[in-house]
């Protein structure tokens, strides 16, 4: 038996999709335990309402600020974790948990172990997580009482069904003095001329390709597709494609009918923005490659030796 | 001023490999400067030159075997090299964000940096913690996933832009001193000039034991154990197409074609 402390996401005035995914987690973890769920900043009556879900015993509202503060969200779990002694300590593996987790574990003094994919809790807290980017996966045993652990989005199913936690505001002081950050503004990244959340067909290329020259290649198997092109993140910190073109967790989340990955190796921030895809191709030299768990239709080949007689056979 | 740069020599698993115990064996691994990195040891040397009188110190936790990738961070424009090493590290598996935490925080104290660079994740355990840790524990202020740095060093504040999840960016002001984690795509690393190489080879890579730095053994003992290494079972149910590449490339055609792709 453990108590689990969660801690929800938002931003902008909506939950983020992880805080229901912690929910689960946090309940399975938890097993006869009690979980905690801890809602930090924003429009925190109307997040508790609809985190009001099976499995968690007790929502506590902490209504400081409007969006996300690491220096907030620090002190903010460190006093509830004094108040309510939880064994272990759940958030999300997002942009914001790698911004405050790290604190969060250090200041407390527990170890911390991010981007679980799965968590076993008998009688000693047991972690599997990738390494080697998803070449191998790992198990991790924590040696010690208390821990803090990130989940990675979309692992565990969210929870939906609604419950009936007790729902308490926090009696929480923050010290101002120790908030040394200030959140000013957000920004979408800029739209350029091709939209491709529209496209249809998408030839996505990655860094398979090699030199900024070979992009022509790719280039031509879309223009012989009618399809548009897309990227992973490489090519765009490259500079050889723009940013409007890349797909993944911090690019662009598209949905084709077609999603052809050649030379993709599907990390899994990749694969966040583009699993909706309707049929998944990949065109990889690796057979061992992530992105071939869900590809629906796979060639293991060299690219520049498949796109070349792919082309033609469409000229 | 000084920036502290964290560097670390990663490993990359070969395409074919094969698990020795709780490690890929040794024959299947490449050892590189870790890609976030390259982008945080890039925008340290941009801070010194676009700033006067700026020292650029990287720190590396890693054996001897590291001295070639640090040489390359030398090559680019950083000052001198410390590395962190010790007997004791020998034989850990695993070193946790704690320990790693503990031994940078000795060397933050000795350097005294007004700011430290780390890379958002290394490419190998990609715990993505060390940075924010670091921070915490030498109090002070921090940012993580930086793709957009503005250096205000005389009103005491970088103004950052946090990139966050489907193309939002977060304007952040934060206090010096700061622990920034840097992004890829931040800059555009440079090449290692000739005249960069050969002046590298002068600079100074300090190595460190832990005694050199005021702890003991206890500094790195982990709190996390690794217990087992495998690879992944491949959930893939995806029709593979066979052959030569004309074979492949015909057969997908035919898929494509059946669906209206590309018919004309
Ligand atoms: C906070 C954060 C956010 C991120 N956001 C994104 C994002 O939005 N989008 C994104 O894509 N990434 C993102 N990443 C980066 C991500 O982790 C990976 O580094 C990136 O997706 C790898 O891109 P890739 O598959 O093109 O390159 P690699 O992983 O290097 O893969 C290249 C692939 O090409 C194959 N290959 C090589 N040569 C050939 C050939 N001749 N023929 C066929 N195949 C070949 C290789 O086998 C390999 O599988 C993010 C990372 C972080 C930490």
């Amino acid at each position: 038996m453990s108590d689990v402390l969660a801690v929800a996401e938002h931003r902008r005035g909506e939950l983020r999709d992880v805080s229901f995914e912690l929910v689960t987690a946090g309940a399975e973890l938890a097993g006869d335990g009690n979980l905690h769920l801890a809602i930090i900043g924003g429009d925190v009556d109307a997040f508790a309402e609809e985190l009001s879900l099976d499995g968690v015993d007790t929502i506590h509202t902490v209504a400081e600020g409007d969006e996300f503060n690491h220096d907030v969200y620090v002190q903010a779990v460190a006093a509830l974790y004094e108040e309510l002694a939880p064994t272990y300590v759940l958030m999300g593996n997002t942009v914001n948990g790698l911004d405050y987790a790290p604190a969060v574990a250090e200041s407390l003094d527990i170890p911390l172990v991010t981007d679980a994919i799965g968590l076993e809790n008998d009688g000693g807290l047991v972690v599997t997580r990738e390494m080697y980017a998803s070449k191998v996966e790992s198990t991790v045993e924590v040696d010690a009482d208390n821990a803090a652990v990130t989940i990675r989005s979309a692992e565990w199913e969210p929870t939906e069904a609604a419950g009936e936690p007790a729902i308490e505001a926090f009696d929480f002081e923050l010290d101002e003095s120790r908030v040394r950050s200030r959140v000013t503004g957000f920004e979408e990244v800029g739209g350029g001329d091709v939209d491709i959340t529209d496209a249809d067909v998408l030839v996505s290329v990655g860094r398979g390709i090699e030199e900024e020259e070979n992009l022509e290649l790719v280039q031509n198997l879309a223009d012989a597709l009618g399809a548009t092109l897309s990227s992973s993140r490489p090519i765009v910190d490259n500079g050889w494609l723009p940013k409007d073109r890349q797909v993944g967790q911090s690019g662009k989340v598209v949905t084709p009918k077609f999603y052809i990955a050649v030379g993709i190796s599907g990390a899994v921030q990749h694969v966040a923005g583009m699993k909706g895809a309707e049929n998944i191709v990949a065109i990889n030299t690796d057979p061992d490659a992530p992105i071939f768990d869900i590809a629906d239709y796979g060639i293991v080949g060299d690219l520049f030796d498949v796109v070349p007689e792919l082309i033609e056979q469409f000229e | 001023m000084k920036v502290l740069v964290t560097v670390k020599e990663v490993a990359e698993v070969e395409e074919d490999f094969e698990l020795d115990g709780l490690h890929v064996a040794e024959q299947f691994l490449e050892y590189d400067l870790n890609e976030w990195d390259e982008y945080a040891v890039e925008e340290a040397v941009q801070i010194a030159e676009e700033n006067d009188d700026v020292e650029v110190v990287s720190v590396t936790i890693g054996p001897e075997r590291a001295d070639e990738t640090i040489r390359m961070a030398l090559a680019k424009g950083v000052d001198r090299a410390i590395r962190v090493w010790d007997d004791a590290l020998e034989d850990v598996d695993l070193l946790d964000v704690g320990a790693k935490t503990r031994l940078l925080s000795a060397v933050v104290e000795e350097e005294d940096p007004d700011i430290v660079l780390t890379g958002v994740q290394a490419n190998d355990d990609s715990f993505g913690a060390t940075g924010v840790s670091l921070a915490s524990a030498i109090d002070f202020e921090w940012a993580a996933v930086v793709n957009a740095l503005d250096l205000d060093a005389d009103g005491g504040v970088a103004n950052v832009r946090r990139e966050l999840e489907g193309g939002v960016e977060e304007l952040t002001e934060v206090d010096l001193p700061a622990v920034l984690s840097i992004q890829t795509g931040i800059n555009e690393p440079r090449y290692a000039s000739l005249r960069g190489i050969r002046q590298a080879q002068s600079k100074e890579i300090k190595p460190l034991s832990l005694s050199d730095l005021g702890l003991d053994a206890s500094a790195v003992e982990s709190q996390l154990v690794l217990t087992d290494m495998y690879e992944p079972q491949t959930e893939s149910d995806a029709v593979y197409f066979e052959g030569e590449a004309a074979d492949q490339a015909a057969e997908l055609a035919t898929v494509l074609r059946d669906a209206g792709v590309g018919a004309q």
